[in-house]
């Protein structure tokens, strides 16, 4: 690679740097600010709390009835990510198997709800869902939801699908495996990493969903990123302290899954799919 | 031998189309995103022309003529264009910079924390570290850079550094994929032809680059511009960050005007889609072959 010794570029380098560092650090920062703050008793107008204390996490989970809405959020994560499994794998394998007319604008519908932001569709599907009954429900929220997630799936799925040998599947219907056959028995086994890192990227992101679930949900269907929107939003009500315990709670629900995910994928993935996938 | 057996059965001639049972496997998601994405859209926009009272257009005369909802659309182009314009312009050279390193992969986990956590958790954060006495202006004070903190809660400024926290990486980690599929040859070759960093950056990375900056900025911008619930938690939002998706969400959930909603959320739409229509036109002018540096 080129390497440059000039003191203009050496400066120009060392300013793009000094960027990046500010970025990262104020990012951390912010973070780390949450998490102080969560373990503080009392902590006004110093760089560090007066003392410290896990007491606001015991508060916190009384208070925000933590335990109902976790057991609410993984409910409806698990059952968005099983179903945009259910419909979105076959629907890349279909995509990335065969051509066939009209399969550009099927391309279009599945990658719109990614590039749509989703407080654009939001308000029109809470609409529909209202008037079906269906919104507060946990159905209503996990129908939502799969808006977005299904078509992820199928987005990252497609090019896994099509990295694997098509000859692999022409053997197994030589030897008479029918479609469902062929599924279960030759493609689930060799999808089976990709569909894992599919499905992870995916719960990452419902449970950082906060737009279509906040449009859709009711009382007894609220998700934690939404509870800590109301737990915010009311601020004053409660202590601030309580409300940061609330979110270091949420970061470590969705942190455990993005870090078993990174194990398996580039984490850039989470992103970069829907842009790449455009310029194709 | 009869006719009928000399033509191919539907099955087959059906077959040589590409719709066989494979093909039928995207049907299920297919009909989900007819009845989820594609009717709710169109029934939004025959009910925005069915307002509760008045002709057809009431509901977008309203919008235009009322200032409170009016202004809701230049507000949220004064917030998410300046940000997309930061992003991108700080992206660029950052990401030409760190496709050299070779930890790239911390660097990438870190920034993508902000886009996983999401921004209901980054304005809460800001709330506690953008404050009067939060660390940054603490920070700033300790350098001298400020003598008194700076009001960066519940503004203006609050909205748009929350905007550039989630933006950034976004911009950024989609800059480094388009500046990673540029072959480095290239690049060395305009050096071996004596062109200077500068020269080789305007002369051969740049018109390289520019498509797949159009579409960041496209993605970017759409992005920027739904901001939601940091406009509520960071800014004022009964004023200068009342922004569209605010007017759309109490139209719905305050009004219970679902009309109203629905015409204000088309709205919305029509002003990304237009932005992004007039960056690809743009971009259609411009040079897009490959950016390999094998022979073509």
């Amino acid at each position: 690679m080129l390497r440059q010794t000039s003191l203009s570029s050496r400066l120009w380098s060392f300013g793009v740097w000094t960027i990046m560092a500010l970025f990262v650090l104020n990012l951390i920062g912010l973070i780390a600010a949450v998490v102080t703050s969560s373990f503080a008793t009392r902590w006004l107008g110093t760089w560090l709390p007066a003392g410290w204390t896990t007491s606001w996490y015991l508060s916190a989970w009384s208070e925000f009835q933590l335990a109902q809405v976790l057991t609410v959020t993984f409910e409806i994560v698990l059952m968005v990510v099983a179903l945009s499994g259910i419909i979105g794998v076959p629907a890349a394998y279909a995509m990335a198997r065969r051509e066939f007319p009209g399969k550009r604008l099927v391309m279009l519908m599945f990658l719109a709800p990614l590039l749509v932001p989703p407080i654009t569709y939001g308000i029109p599907l809470a609409t529909v869902l209202y008037k079906t009954g269906l919104a507060g429900t946990m159905s209503g929220v996990v129908l939502a939801n799969l808006v977005p997630t299904a078509p992820f799936v199928i987005l990252v799925m497609i090019p896994y699908i099509e990295q694997i040998d098509p000859r692999i599947e022409a053997a197994a219907r030589v030897f008479g495996a029918d479609t469902p056959r062929l599924f279960a028995h030759v493609l689930l086994p060799l999808l089976a990493p990709g569909v894992l890192a599919a499905l992870l990227l995916a719960l990452v992101r419902t449970i950082a969903m906060f737009e279509l679930t906040f449009l859709t949900n009711g009382p007894t269907t609220q998700t934690l990123v939404v509870a800590l929107y109301y737990a915010v939003f009311a601020a004053g009500v409660r202590a601030v302290q309580s409300i940061d315990a609330m979110a270091v709670i949420y970061m470590a629900a969705s942190m455990i899954w993005f870090l078993i995910a990174l194990r398996f994928v580039n984490p850039t993935q989470i992103v970069a799919r829907a842009g790449k996938e455009r310029t194709r | 031998m009869s006719a009928a057996t000399l033509q191919p059965s539907l099955r087959d001639r059906l077959a040589n189309r590409g719709i066989d049972t494979v093909t039928l496997m995207a049907l299920p998601a297919l009909m989900f995103m007819l009845a989820l994405f594609v009717y709710p859209f169109a029934y939004g926009v025959w009910l925005s022309f069915t307002p509760k009272t008045g002709g057809a257009l009431a509901n977008y005369v309203r919008f235009f003529t009322e200032p409170f909802l009016a202004d809701t659309l230049p507000r949220t182009f004064w917030l998410a264009a300046p940000v997309t314009i930061v992003n991108l312009v700080v992206a660029v050279p950052t990401a030409l910079r760190m496709r050299l390193l070779s930890r790239q992969r911390l660097l990438t986990t870190i920034l993508v924390l902000p886009i996983t956590l999401g921004t209901v958790l980054v304005a809460e954060g800001l709330l506690t570290y953008l404050g009067p006495r939060g660390w940054l202006n603490r920070a700033l004070t300790m350098f001298g850079v400020i003598s008194h903190p700076l009001p960066l809660l519940h503004n203006y400024w609050g909205v748009a550094l929350s905007l550039i926290i989630t933006g950034f990486p976004f911009t950024f980690l989609l800059t480094l994929s388009y500046v990673s599929g540029i072959d480095p040859a290239l690049e060395n070759a305009a050096a071996t032809l004596g062109a200077g960093p500068r020269r080789r950056f305007w002369s051969i990375l740049f018109p390289l680059l520019l498509p797949g900056l159009a579409i960041t900025l496209c993605l970017s911008f759409v992005q920027a511009f739904s901001v939601f619930p940091s406009a509520i938690l960071l800014g004022a939002p009964a004023g200068p960050t009342r922004v569209i998706s605010i007017a759309a969400y109490q139209a719905a959930f305050e009004d219970y005007d679902y009309s109203m909603a629905s015409a204000i959320a088309i709205v919305m739409g029509l002003a990304q889609l237009a932005v992004v229509a007039l960056i690809l036109t743009a971009r259609g002018l411009l040079y897009r072959g490959p950016a390999g540096g094998g022979k073509g």
